[in-house]
């Protein structure tokens, strides 16, 4: 019996069951009879020509049945490059082959494909694939990389400098002409990769007699790699298929078309067998997308009540090798930085710069992290200069709930203004200080020096642009036996979305969401889709879901008030039934009248689906189905207010984190429990990257941490408990009034670590303008006074 | 990250397992696997022959004898952090092992492993330089001992020769009271240390140092003892002063570096846990809480 509202509420998860009682299926759960093994040969230099390969040994080893380098690859995939996803015109795109050609431009870069009868037996021959290779000089620091007597990554590059974009708002020049009061800083941030549970894994099988490729595999939204396959091998639309079965994490780099994919897909067509491969953590480090450095060289401007007149500088970015998203990750991150601040005149310079690493990517947060911490920093530095309480000096430039909506004026990366559509800044980050008792920290801050204890507070504010377009659809279908199901292209990688979606539809049709099946990343099951990533579910395949199951429900009560004789709006849906609606202020809902006056879903889909022979009534369309795809008119604007509070061991320099609160506005929760999850994951995030983790490389581009003992993500133990406070102001901009909450929990959290950390040292003068922070460098910075008592 | 072809073999008994290493040269023995096994997933090791030893149940005891504490090479971390005659008689055990990894890998981890391992900033390690450990190394048809000086030759190094295997451990016991402190730094909990000091010591009547034993690890390629320290110290009365010498001392010591963590902040480290660790033994003496 089904009668509350379930949106809003927190069902436990309908993923929980089978993933807690190992019927979860992940790719390398799947195996195709007659299946081989790849295992890939990668380059060992950042950089580097290709002069031979000699695979004749590897060929002679049982069990191999092919080693497959470019020259082998079917013609379309020697001529062509993997796509790249989001172009832009200041950008020079370099793409990457399935397997590399005749250079090599990172540690990693595919170069031959191993098939094998397993695994091992294909590791084995890896290490007998003779390749030749001439070193050429690498470039590893993107700084470096910019100047003009740089090494190039790619040995025909006229720069290592591919995209220069100027983001400029008002009158730049002006704003610091008109104020003695600049302050420049130089901020210095990375940030690691994704580094999910489940590695990257793909599956093809080719079916010669029908001509179709199958692949199965683990990613953010089956149809972007499928249309990047239709582009790679020439095939028609009906002739590949992508599913994306249960994936263990994504983070973003899960959302890329990978070199690997279509080399494995080749693999499968030239054999004739089903190929597997699935990332070990060593490939991982190397191969999967990481997000990586940032250089920020920014001035701030402002008159004497601490109030922003402009923000100008240059972001030199590290992109990596290859160009798979364009400039889409520093250009977030360029648009990012006014957050929740009036900023009247704003000019960076973007520099996108290719070095010889893996690419750089989006990882939960999108470089939105980094634009927050230039931004915050800043604040801090204002607040230091002017003497005034940090809270302070943000109050005073927040944009306030009576400018919604509010044109930042930047140009965001879907090609259009940044335009808050709603939230109240001022109240969020009140909301945080109130939870933390901020007004009483500073005592609390004397009373611990008097004993020796260093503590320090820290703020973070963000507003980041969520529900990113185009569209997610939804199929929602009732079949002729009364079962409901929602197909989506949305890709859930721990999202919930089986749950939230089905809580969606549920209302729709008064049934528990155990009544509503939910399918997900399978290119058969919807035509169209994009994935998960950007926060943009819950928004966009949340709003088809919702109309699409509006739209079924209305038919159904169309078609019942047909067969029983009264009208349409005295009808509702509940429990796999249409029926009278109770009166309003009558006895109860379901009365004896009600019960006797109602027709099952089932019955109406079959009456729905037509009968052989007769003609369907009223010329109405077949089934009791609708697909819907929501698409809004912009992003719709998130945001979030981080305080933490830490201690830090001026001896060792460990950052201890004593209490941290995060006050969020997500819009209208689906899901109270699953947000506070993605909040909680998201933090854990940001306490990796503001603390722990670094992906090191030497000055030859050669990876250094390619495991977990040299790559520290943060544990149980280095996450505390964290305070979510809940703010709800609905978005105007889709009928549920969702705003993305995937990403909320990193995005203001690393700056306000760093800013604590640096107030806790204040006694000391250190400033900090790098992330992550490690103990080695806090004692750096302390320099003698880390000696402490043994002075 | 799949190991090279091996052969595998399961022998029962510490005559097996002798005889096994004798026939094959090119082989190396299995214990709790905690670091053997991601080696050989990463192919830095490749042995033509794999000796597991988890089936040899003579080679997993603890035994306290009057001067020392004994343990076969195959005990896992767990059962010596659970034995009751450890946790009476070698308490600063309890706390080093509270560092060693998680409580998933001292279930499996032994102390034989650890220390034929000999990584530089292993607890196990720390506690045998601490305790002037001996080693009892077996071959077959024959047997050495060896005292920590003598085992411990560098980087991951040990005095272990092919065909020979660490079968037992020997602490040499404090006769209690006395006073104990193990500190350590390390990223995260359970990561290996960047450096780990422990410190054992006795007080005279008037509260001068009697006897005392420092060892630093994870600062140099094997576990050091402040030697000289230590025969200073004797007779003299524990405060800032002496805390701040065995600091010094400890600062000497001439550091590794690598791609993460300098020689400098190794040295720092050493330094103020030095003084930490002293501090605290003397506290805990003074203060009799030395279960």
């Amino acid at each position: 019996m089904m009668s509350e509202k379930s949106f809003g509420t927190s069902p436990k998860r309908k993923e929980d069951f089978d993933l807690l009682t190992g019927r979860g299926r992940f790719v390398d759960d799947i195996v195709l009879p007659g299946m081989y093994a790849a295992a890939f040969v990668r380059s060992p230099l950042a950089h580097a020509r290709i002069k031979s390969i000699d695979a004749s040994a590897a060929l002679a080893m049982p069990g191999v049945h092919a080693v497959i380098s470019h020259h082998d690859l079917p013609a379309t995939l020697r001529e062509r490059r993997l796509p790249l996803f989001v172009p832009h015109p200041t950008l020079t795109s370099r793409m990457q082959h399935a397997l590399a050609k005749e250079e090599v431009c990172y540690v990693g870069e595919p170069v031959a494909v191993v098939v094998a009868d397993n695994r091992y037996l294909a590791e084995d021959a890896l290490h007998l694939v003779e390749i030749d290779y001439e070193p050429l000089a690498a470039v590893s620091d993107c700084k470096a990389g910019a100047r003009p007597d740089a090494p190039r990554a790619h040995a025909d590059l006229e720069s290592n400098v591919v995209s220069r974009m100027l983001s400029s708002v008002g009158d730049i020049d002006a704003a610091f002409r008109e104020t003695p009061h600049v302050f420049k800083e130089e901020i210095f941030q990375h940030r690691g990769g994704a580094f999910f549970m489940e590695c990257r894994g793909v599956i093809a099988s080719y079916d010669a007699v029908e001509g179709a490729l199958l692949v199965y595999v683990s990613s953010q939204g089956p149809h972007r790699i499928k249309r990047a396959l239709l582009d790679l091998f020439d095939l028609s639309d009906t002739q590949i298929r992508v599913v994306t079965p249960d994936v263990g994490g994504g983070f973003g780099p899960k959302g890329s078309f990978y070199a690997e994919y279509a080399a494995i897909a080749a693999c499968a067509m030239m054999l004739g067998h089903p190929v597997k491969w699935i990332e070990d953590r060593r490939e991982n480090f190397v191969a999967t997308h990481q997000e990586r450095d940032q250089y920020w060289d920014v001035e701030i401007a402002v008159d004497a009540e601490a109030r922003i007149r402009g923000l100008r500088g240059v972001l030199t970015h590290d992109n990596g090798a290859y160009t798979p998203w364009g400039i889409v990750l520093p250009w977030i991150s360029v648009a990012t930085v006014p957050g929740p601040y009036i900023v009247p005149a704003y000019h960076i310079e973007l520099r996108s710069v290719l070095t010889n690493k893996v690419m750089a990517t989006p990882v939960r947060g999108a470089g939105r992290p980094e634009g927050v911490v230039v931004m915050e920093r800043l604040m801090d530095r204002i607040a230091r200069e002017f003497k005034l309480d940090p809270a302070e000096v943000r109050r005073r430039n927040f944009i306030q709930p009576s400018q919604m909506p509010y044109n930042v004026g930047v140009i965001f990366r879907d090609g259009k203004q940044v335009v808050y559509d709603s939230g109240d800044y001022p109240a969020c980050q009140d909301a945080a200080l109130q939870t933390i008792d901020y007004d009483a920290f500073r005592a609390r801050q004397a009373e611990a020096r008097l004993k020796g204890r260093y503590i320090g507070i820290g703020i973070g504010n963000a507003v980041e642009g969520t529900g990113l377009g185009p569209y997610e659809g939804a199929a929602v279908k009732v079949a002729t036996n009364g079962r409901i199901t929602v197909s989506t292209g949305a890709t859930p990688q721990g999202q919930s979305h089986k749950t939230t979606l089905a809580q969606i539809a549920a209302d729709q049709f008064g049934v528990s969401i155990d009544a509503i099946r939910v399918e997900t990343g399978d290119t058969s099951k919807i035509s169209q889709g994009i994935g998960t990533f950007a926060a943009r579910t819950a928004v966009n395949a949340g709003s088809s879901v919702h109309l699409a199951s509006v739209k079924v429900a209305a038919k159904a009560k169309a078609i019942a008030a047909k067969l029983l004789d009264v009208r349409e709006e005295d009808l509702e849906l509940r429990d796999g039934y249409v029926q009278l609606a109770a009166l309003p202020g009558g006895p109860g809902a379901a009365s004896d009248n009600a019960r006797q006056v109602r027709k099952s879903l089932a019955e109406l889909a079959v009456v729905a689906a037509g009968m052989p022979g007769f003609a369907m009534q009223d010329g109405a369309e077949p089934g009791l189905e609708s697909t819907a795809y929501f698409t809004a008119p912009q992003s719709t604007y998130a945001n979030g207010t981080a305080v933490v509070e830490v201690e830090v061991d001026i001896e060792t320099g460990r950052v201890t984190i004593l209490r941290l609160v995060l006050a969020h506005d997500c819009g209208m929760l689906i899901n109270p429990m699953v947000v506070e999850g993605q909040v909680m994951g998201g933090v854990a995030h940001a306490i990796g990257n503001a603390l722990f983790e670094r992906m090191l490389y030497d000055d030859q581009a050669q990876p250094l941490s390619t495991n977990f003992g040299e790559y520290l993500l943060p544990l149980a133990t280095d996450v505390p408990r964290i305070e979510i406070v809940h703010q709800e102001t609905a978005s105007p901009l889709n009928p549920l009034g969702i705003k993305g909450a995937g990403e909320s929990g990193t995005i203001p959290t690393i700056a306000p670590i760093i800013a604590a950390v640096e107030d806790a040292l204040s006694p000391f003068g250190v400033r900090i303008l790098e992330a992550p922070i490690t103990p080695q460098r806090i004692v750096e910075l302390l320099g003698d006074a880390a000696l402490g008592r043994t002075r | 990250m799949k190991p090279a072809r091996f052969t595998y073999h399961d022998p029962a008994a510490i005559a097996d397992v002798l005889a096994l290493l004798a026939e094959h040269e090119d082989s190396r023995l299995l214990a709790g696997g905690q670091s053997l096994m991601p080696m050989m997933n990463f192919r830095f090791v490749q042995p033509a022959h794999l000796i597991d030893l988890n089936r040899v149940a003579e080679l997993g005891y603890i035994r306290a004898d009057a001067g020392t504490l004994a343990f076969g090479a195959m005990t896992r971390q767990r059962q010596i952090q659970r034995d009751a005659n450890v946790q009476q008689a070698c308490p600063i055990m309890i706390e080093a092992l509270s560092h060693v990894g998680h409580r998933q890998t001292r279930a499996r981890g032994t102390i034989g492993g650890s220390i034929s391992h000999f990584d530089p900033s292993a607890e196990l390690c720390n506690m045998a330089a601490l305790h002037d450990a001996q080693f009892v190394l077996a071959r077959k048809g024959n047997q050495r001992t060896l005292g920590f000086d003598q085992f411990a030759r560098g980087y991951l190094t040990t005095a272990i020769e092919p065909g020979e295997m660490l079968q037992e451990i020997r602490l040499q016991r404090w006769a209690k009271p006395y006073g104990f402190a193990f500190e350590e730094f390390a990223m995260r909990h359970g990561d290996f240390a960047i450096c780990a000091v422990s410190v054992l010591l006795t007080l005279t009547g008037s509260g001068a140092i009697d006897a005392i034993a420092i060892a630093v690890s994870g600062v140099a390629p094997t576990p050091q003892r402040l030697r000289g320290f230590e025969a200073a110290a004797r007779g003299q009365m524990p405060g800032h002063a002496l805390c701040r010498e065995a600091a010094l001392q400890a600062a000497a010591i001439e550091a590794m570096s690598d791609a993460y963590t300098t020689a400098a902040y190794r040295t720092h480290l050493a330094r103020v846990l030095t003084y930490r660790a002293l501090e605290k033994a003397v506290a805990r003496f003074k203060s009799q809480d030395m279960t």
